[in-house]
């Protein structure tokens, strides 16, 4: 048992962070059927934004300064993809193709952006020293704090989600919205108030994912880029449409990973669950978890 | 109280297309507008709703103009509308399908529960079901009950008796009567199942092409006349 835990531990750290980073690209690209390819660069937002609120409060890492990184960072996040929804996504609905090319663009902006303001070289935001620190379950076994940190914060986060999408009348408003555009206009729904709240509901999300990841190590201007695909491949694997799908798809690949990691190599790892991932997707093309109804008979 | 004058819409020249079209229905009465498929039924509907431009005409609502408003400012009017297909959520329950055009309004949600389930009691007992799980029927109910419930001031239904089992089809008869008096509601059915619809109506339009070819109130001396005489 005990041989195991560091690969559970390491597994479900592993899928808290592809859960944190996929979630809001589970609603925009989930529930609204856009592709942004920016959501790699709001994750980078959020980083900075730790970065940020080390530079407002002082280098030292006190909890403070982590909520306002926090704050910051969902806040700067959902403002700028408000920015993007009005500007140039608005106009792309019902246009996949051309909603990747912009936001691809998008993304390179905002990566030059970040660059332009932080400098390429990567920066690291400090943390409360308690993080950097470990649970020692036994000798050689060290649960890093960060990691349980970053855990706890997934399971909020998914929560918070859950009960806003499912349990108050403006997520219902919002599923209105996603699952039949012209009847919930018909209702009386804002629906372009509606698609604006949603995807910058995605994009704040990721800011908040960005914070967690800023917490591991330094980041840079592409530090968003790395989670992109990743993201990407567990929204896909997960279903379009549901919550339910992502957090599944997100433990499957990050709890398998450092078992496969265990036999091979980090790079073979990669290429096994990408494999995998497509078997899965060969038997059940709608992923795991697809929404059902009998509006298709 | 609801008007159209000379309204002229559709997607383009191809598809199916209303021209010209002028009707009149006073308040608290209903009228129906029968037709063949493709003769414009739907469109007609649409383009009351905002969902489909109008290229000429007026649209009148209490006095107004709404022709060139988006759907959601006509339904906030007071337009509800029974699409084709229903429209049903799917994803969402049946109760949340219900309350939803009440949230949206603010309104008070027990009332709207207490309407709805007076009228339609069966969705009572599938409150917690989700809508794309329901049957035709079921669906037809609540695409009703979803309109009643946010107490509009004129309704339009597409086609509500399609594919629906006759003692159903006879219950929005009656619960269509009902309303116009007991919910001061005005009513414009769109319907194929020409003697269900001129049974309770108290006007009538005949769509043909686009266009309107004959049209004439309804009274009980006429009724049975008028319903032999409509052959789609």
């Amino acid at each position: 048992m005990e041989e195991f835990l560091p690969f559970l531990f390491n597994g479900l750290s592993i899928s808290s962070i592809l859960l944190l980073t996929a979630i809001g690209l589970s609603i925009v690209f989930g529930m609204m059927g856009v592709i942004n390819f920016a959501h790699g660069e709001f994750i980078m937002i959020g980083c900075y934004s730790s970065y940020i609120a080390s530079l407002v409060l002082g280098s030292k890492g006190t909890w403070t300064a982590l909520v306002l990184a926090f704050v910051l960072a969902f806040a700067l996040a959902f403002a700028i993809g408000y920015i993007v929804e009005r500007l140039v996504i608005r106009k792309l609905y019902a246009r996949p193709l051309d909603s990747i090319l912009a936001t691809w663009g998008i993304s390179l902006i905002l990566q030059q952006v970040a660059r332009n303001i932080f400098g390429s070289n990567n920066v690291e935001a400090p943390m409360p020293k308690i993080l950097n620190e470990g649970l020692k379950v036994s000798e050689g076994i060290t649960l890093p704090f960060n990691r349980l940190f970053i855990i706890i914060i997934t399971i909020l986060v998914i929560l918070l989600v859950y009960i806003f999408m499912y349990k108050t009348p403006k997520g219902r408003i919002l599923q209105a919205v996603m699952q039949n555009r012209a009847m919930a206009s018909c209702i009386g729904i804002n629906t372009k108030k509606a698609d604006a709240f949603t995807f910058s509901l995605g994009c704040g999300l990721a800011g908040i994912a960005g914070i967690c990841i800023s917490m591991l190590g330094s980041v840079g201007p592409s530090t968003g880029q790395n989670y992109i695909i990743d993201t990407f491949l567990v929204v896909i694997l997960g279903g379009i449409g549901g919550l339910r799908g992502t957090i599944l798809a997100a433990l499957l690949i990050g709890l398998c990973n450092p078992f496969i990691e265990y036999f091979t190599t980090s790079s073979m790892s990669k290429v096994i669950i990408l494999s995998l991932v497509l078997v899965v997707l060969q038997f059940k093309p709608q992923g795991l978890s697809p929404m059902k109804d009998r509006t298709i008979d | 109280m609801f008007e159209i004058r000379n309204l002229t819409a559709g997607y383009s020249e191809e598809s199916a297309a209303i021209h010209n079209i002028n009707i009149s229905i006073p308040k608290n009465e209903i009228c129906a507008m029968v037709g063949s498929n493709g003769a414009g039924k739907t469109t007609l509907l649409k383009s009351i709703m905002g969902l489909i431009p109008s290229k000429q005409g007026e649209i009148v609502f209490n006095g107004a103009d709404i022709s060139k408003f988006d759907s959601e400012r006509i339904a906030q009017l007071g337009i509800a509308y029974v699409p084709q297909g229903r429209m049903i959520f799917p994803y969402l329950t049946v109760e949340e399908n219900l309350l939803l055009g009440c949230e949206v309004r603010k309104m008070d949600l027990n009332k709207a529960r207490d309407i709805g389930y007076t009228y339609f009691p069966d969705l009572k007992d599938i409150h917690k079901r989700k809508g794309g799980m329901l049957s035709g029927g079921q669906q037809q109910q609540l695409a009703i009950a979803r309109m009643l419930v946010i107490e509009p001031k004129m309704v339009l239904l597409d086609e509500p008796a399609e594919g629906i089992q006759p003692n159903v089809v006879q219950d929005i008869g009656n619960i269509l009567k009902k309303i116009t008096s007991d919910l001061d509601v005005t009513v414009l059915l769109v319907e194929q199942f020409v003697s269900f619809a001129l049974s309770f109506a108290h006007s009538y339009y005949f769509l043909q092409g686009g266009e309107i070819s004959t049209e004439s109130r309804i009274t009980e001396e006429n009724r049975n006349t008028i319903i032999k005489s409509i052959k789609l």
